[in-house]
């Protein structure tokens, strides 16, 4: 497997924005949208929980994604526990892949985010077949793959405050 | 210990199986209690402000298309607006007239006279994104005298009912949602029976109907008002299809609601009515005599 090119160097995060991008990606998660692409939206609260899972261990964890899955819960008025079991599942792989995950370049993250995204969705759709008897479709499982898709993009922009600025004293 | 110093509280896998432990006890409460509702009502209030800001591009977009529609398209309206209300006066004056008259037949009867019943003006906030259940989350809720279980209509026919009224929202379950049992009769003939939703699709299925009954495609199944939730008389669906397949016990009967969810934003929130009397219990027989001669 490729590594990453070089390691970069970057400043320490902000505990405040690491909350403001959680909030952020709730608020993205409540946005109603058309039919069509409420099939393909991928969950952003779990993406960020993700992220924050494996490049901030000490800040996000289960905990985190666990308050955030009740969150969800509520929001989407789905069983009380349901987004919240699956979060913490998710939180707790990603605690554990999380070294080998930033090591990978960037496109192979994508097979990584997607496959710990859909174990994630799997948890959901079997505690709501058990629970209330209901399979959703597959299509489903679409919003995990545009979410690996994403991952790129996601990456690049929560770097961004991170990234030191240019020394003036340099030449 | 070595590795105190470094101390982080305990390891994942510890914090995994309190939170898996801890979630599913919430599950397993949520599906068969209802201790839950304060605090699901009290989480619920406190995300509305976001649900709200998440509704505000929706908004935006509808005010600039609302500034920016030509006038051709305004007259054009204008003048069907008008046409549909000359049709609806001649149609309310019809309506008055038969409740004159269906007053006083009452009072002949001496039936008691059917209550307006109060009603809330609710616009829907969004749908719900559970895949699991069919569900809409409305802005009015226990402020505005928002009741459980409560009927919900458009200006077409039934919607749904409220599943649980929150302070500043209520979370409406549709009767398309699965398992949702709603009581109907048919509009021709009478015949009553209860539509059950399919929950994937937006249909309704006529359950527990024998394969002689008399019921074809394109009836009309109005609420019977046999459940005190719903009055009587609402259109619920219409009948699509018929399959009396010999080989089950009952026909396949498939109705396609008649309200129409996915088109209109607003929807009226009756209040529900006065319980129906408790089902009258047959005496037990007292125990016969002995000894008798």
């Amino acid at each position: 497997m490729e590594i990453a090119p070089k390691e970069e160097i970057l400043l320490p995060v902000k505990p405040g924005f690491i909350a403001l991008s959680l909030f952020s990606a709730f608020l993205l998660d409540l946005l109603p949208l058309g039919s069509f692409i409420e099939w393909i939206r991928p969950d952003f609260v779990a993406m960020l929980l993700l992220y924050w899972c494996i490049h901030q261990p000490l800040r996000v964890g289960i905990g985190t994604a666990w308050v955030f899955g009740i969150l969800v819960d509520v929001a989407d008025g789905t069983l009380f526990g349901e987004h919240a079991l699956a979060y913490s599942l998710m939180a707790f792989i990603a605690l554990v892949l999380r070294r080998r995950v930033s090591m990978l370049s960037l496109d192979h993250q994508f097979t990584h985010v997607t496959l710990i995204l859909l174990i994630m969705q799997a948890v959901v759709v079997l505690t709501g077949f058990v629970a209330k008897d209901i399979f959703v479709g597959w299509a489903y499982f679409l919003g995990s793959l545009t979410a690996g898709l994403l991952w790129p993009g996601l990456t690049y922009l929560l770097k961004l405050p991170q990234r030191p600025k240019p020394d003036p004293d340099r030449i | 210990m070595e590795h105190e110093l470094f101390s982080r509280g305990p390891s994942p896998a510890v914090r995994l199986t309190f939170f898996i432990l801890l979630s599913l006890l919430l599950l397993v409460s949520d599906v068969h209690y209802s201790y839950l509702k304060t605090m699901r009502a009290g989480i619920a209030t406190a995300i509305y402000p976001l649900q709200r800001i998440a509704m505000l591009p929706v908004e935006l977009l509808g005010a600039i298309g609302d500034y920016t529609r030509t006038q051709s398209s305004l007259i054009k309206e204008n003048a069907f607006l008008q046409k549909q209300n000359l049709e609806d006066r001649a149609a309310l004056l019809r309506y008055r007239a038969i409740q004159q008259e269906n007053d006083h037949l009452r009072q002949l009867f001496g039936a008691r006279a059917r209550i307006n019943t109060p009603s809330v003006m609710a616009e829907i906030l969004y749908d719900e994104r559970d895949p699991f259940s069919r569900k809409i989350i409305v802005d009015k809720g226990l402020q505005a005298h928002v009741a459980e279980g409560s009927a919900v209509i458009d200006n077409a026919g039934v919607i749904g009912q409220v599943l649980q009224a929150y302070p500043f929202s209520s979370e409406i379950s549709l009767i398309t949602d699965k398992d949702h049992p709603t009581p109907v009769e048919v509009l021709r003939n009478g015949l009553r029976a209860i539509v059950f939703g399919f929950g994937s699709s937006n249909l309704l299925d006529l359950k527990y109907m024998s394969l002689n009954t008399d019921i074809r495609a394109g009836d009309l199944l109005v609420t019977s008002g046999l459940d005190g939730t719903f009055p009587a008389g609402l259109p619920v669906a219409t009948v699509l299809t018929v399959d009396r397949n010999p080989v089950y016990a009952f026909s396949r009967i498939t109705c396609k609601p008649v309200a129409g969810v996915n088109r209109y934003r607003q929807v009226l929130i009756l209040a529900p009515g006065s319980p129906p009397p408790p089902i009258p219990v047959a005496k037990p027989e007292p125990p016969p005599a002995k000894g008798k001669k």
